[in-house]
């Protein structure tokens, strides 16, 4: 654990306390679908001491002069951290028709939250790193804007041409784009290990090819994250141009619901591993920290309970949004 | 008269100027080839890109996100098929969200045969475009439709794909632009590049072009007749046109669809109703061809109408259209094989 302490403890007890609520609230969807309640998970545990300070450095809100997001299906930590209630995450598990991302038609953890400029998640493994690029070079040309984009990925996400898209139209001289791109690599796809699949010495070292100012980074570490993150963003904000971070993360939680969802305790806890550090630094007594974790579990149980009394979405809705502005897109009507 | 080409770069200028488009951009699109078929010539906001198709389509998609106006190009449709992904995302992402983040951007490549392209400068994508959710596809058949067509298309929410047939872009328009200078020798001045080192300081000197839309969605009576309905769009619609000129004892009416998707069902059915026969032409392969939809519906909508079996001409189940001209001819319909089907759907009608 990093031990340069240059975070004031109410930030460092601010990161656990986000890393915990993001852990709790991984460990119910997990729970949902386990209960033959949700069709399907896929999420983040592993990646809140990465995604957590992410979430808390976004200058968060609506519209070209704040920082815009394009997250893969384990961004929620991230977006617990932005400030995302459990409610929300519990809707799109349990498809609901009040699921402000897609009203129950999109997967699990795939947002789509306009108010805070948080592009639709897609199942599709690359496309938001050809999709981000649009987005920021839209800020690149606002005059004395400081917002920037941030796309993040996984390790085999990176061998989609979507990632080499993103680092040639990011870097193109005199035209670089103030994008961060991180990849949060834990390792594997699916069943493909990472260790088999790459010649290069590390995803970075192919930014680096493109004059991108590049980092790996312990993403398991908050502190180092927060860190680092929070360089490479106001690097960004001032001086317009993309900077590539890897992070090495945990897959805690396996795959996905497909590959049975089970806690993988070979692979390292960072919400665990910080809050030893914390009780041994004394910033927090293991008294406190249990109170956090009971705390976070009650709201998860009674949220559900609220959220699975909410409406399922209707048939006869499907037509809706296909075309803006109630516009009929059923050739049937034309 | 503005040629095809011509219209389509007026109704970008019109764009940039007056509806807010901001970015116009493909492969050669910038300064100095202004796109290999010039369509993007001279304007202020086009710029080059990487040779990146699905950086082309991503971008489109990240500008639009933000509600920003975006014109991208496609060089040729030929290569839009490793885009096809993100095409489809582009038209799913309102329907994704829920209602939230409309895509307000137009893709534009040059479709089609005509030009003995060979194998990957004629194809069509008329048929694939059509199955993608959530766009709206358009193909002209003159410069007047171009210009309208482009207009309504950028100012349009929802993703636009605009499909130029490439064997017309030369075309001469047989309608006035509105804006358009009388005299074509003096368009030509003011708005195409010179060749060669003139070209580096050249500016166009734009014409006070006028707002004139062809709204999406609407297809066009071109020519009204009795005795069958023959529907087409693009360059097809072209052959067509040229097939009815001298053909005796049919009475033809010609409908040119322009919109693809959402298709003119109204006008299409009102007027096989009428002539109770029907022929629908265009270039793609011919298995699950966007006509037999059409031809479908108009058996279960009118059955009862018909004296012959609605018709689909269309490109053959071919890997590609070859280069040699008779290959071509083989391959995509042409005029002759136009009349030789009316002429069977009147001779085969009961
Ligand atoms: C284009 C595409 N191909 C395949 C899949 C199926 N798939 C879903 S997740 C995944 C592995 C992704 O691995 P990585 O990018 O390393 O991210 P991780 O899931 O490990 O975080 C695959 C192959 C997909 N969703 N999209």
């Amino acid at each position: 654990m990093t031990k340069q302490l240059s975070l004031s403890k109410e930030q460092l007890i601010k990161i656990y306390d986000l890393m915990v609520k993001a852990r709790v609230t991984e460990e119910r969807l997990i729970h949902i679908y386990k209960q033959g309640l949700g069709y399907f998970w896929i999420g983040g545990p592993g990646e809140e001491a990465f995604a957590v300070p992410l979430g808390l450095l976004i200058d968060k809100g609506r519209g070209i002069n704040k920082d815009w997001l394009y997250l893969h299906y384990r961004g929620l930590p991230t977006l617990i951290a932005m400030g995302l209630s459990m409610k929300e995450a519990f809707r799109t598990v349990l498809n609901k028709a009040t699921d402000q991302s897609s009203g129950g038609r999109n997967f699990v953890n795939h947002y789509s939250l306009p108010q805070w400029n948080v592009a639709p998640v897609t199942s599709v493994i690359g496309v938001q790193y050809s999709m981000a690029i649009g987005t920021a070079y839209a800020q690149s040309r606002t005059k004395d804007s400081k917002s920037l984009t941030v796309v993040t990925g996984g390790d085999a996400g990176s061998h989609e041409g979507d990632f080499a898209t993103c680092l040639i139209w990011s870097s193109r001289p005199k035209k670089e784009l103030p994008l961060l791109i991180t990849v949060q690599n834990n390792q594997w796809g699916i069943s493909t290990s990472y260790a088999n699949q790459h010649g290069s010495k590390s995803i970075a070292d192919r930014a680096r090819a493109f004059q991108i100012e590049s980092y790996v980074i312990d993403g398991n570490d908050p502190v180092e994250s927060y860190h680092q993150l929070s360089q490479a963003i106001q690097n960004i904000r001032k001086n317009r141009r993309p900077v590539f971070i890897e992070a090495k993360v945990s897959r805690l939680y396996g795959h996905s619901s497909a590959s049975g969802a089970n806690y993988v305790k070979e692979e390292e806890c960072c919400v665990k591993k910080f809050e030893s550090f914390l009780i041994k630094e004394k910033l927090l007594t293991k008294k406190q920290s249990e109170e956090i974790w009971f705390n976070y579990k009650e709201e998860a149980k009674k949220t559900q309970r609220e959220v699975m009394k909410e409406e399922d979405p209707q048939g006869n809705t499907i037509w809706n949004y296909i075309y803006d502005k109630g516009e009929n897109a059923d050739w049937r009507k034309f | 008269m503005a040629t095809m080409v011509q219209g389509i770069r007026m109704a970008l200028h019109y764009g940039e100027r007056h509806l807010d488009l901001k970015d116009i951009f493909g492969q050669d699109a910038g300064p100095p080839l202004g796109g290999v078929f010039t369509a993007t010539q001279g304007l202020k906001t086009a710029w080059n890109t990487p040779l990146d198709e699905r950086g082309i389509v991503g971008t489109a998609i990240g500008i639009a996100m933000t509600g920003q106006r975006c014109v991208g190009e496609i060089q040729f449709a030929d290569y839009i098929f490793n885009t096809i992904d993100l095409l489809k995302l582009a038209g799913n992402n309102l329907w994704c969200s829920h209602g939230q983040f409309p895509l307000p951007l137009v893709l534009m490549t040059p479709s089609g045969a005509g030009i003995h392209g060979s194998i990957y400068h004629s194809h069509s994508f008329d048929s694939w475009a059509v199955r993608l959710a959530g766009w709206k596809v358009v193909c002209p058949s003159n410069a007047l439709d171009a210009y309208g067509l482009m207009i309504s298309a950028i100012l349009d929410p929802n993703p636009v794909l605009y499909l130029k047939p490439k064997a017309l872009l030369r075309v001469k328009s047989k309608d006035k632009i509105p804006g358009e200078p009388e005299d074509e020798k003096e368009l030509k001045k003011r708005i195409d590049a010179p060749i060669g080192s003139a070209r580096e300081n050249w500016k166009p000197n734009w014409p006070l072009l006028q707002e004139y839309k062809v709204p999406i969605g609407k297809g066009k009576i071109v020519q009204e007749g009795e005795d069958l309905t023959l529907i087409s769009f693009g360059r097809s619609f072209y052959l067509c046109e040229q097939a009815i000129k001298n053909l005796k004892d049919v009475s033809v009416e010609l409908i040119d669809l322009r919109s693809l998707y959402p298709y003119d069902w109204k006008l299409i059915k009102s007027s096989f109703q009428k002539t109770r026969r029907a022929l629908i032409v265009n270039e793609d392969t011919e298995v699950a061809n966007f006509a037999e939809h059409l031809a479908y519906r108009m058996v279960q909508e009118g059955f009862y109408h018909l004296l012959a079996p609605p018709s689909v001409l269309s490109g053959k189940q071919v890997p590609g259209v070859g280069l040699n001209p008779n290959l071509e001819s083989a391959t995509v319909p042409q005029v002759s094989d136009i009349q030789k089907e009316i002429q069977k759907l009147i001779a085969d009608s009961w």
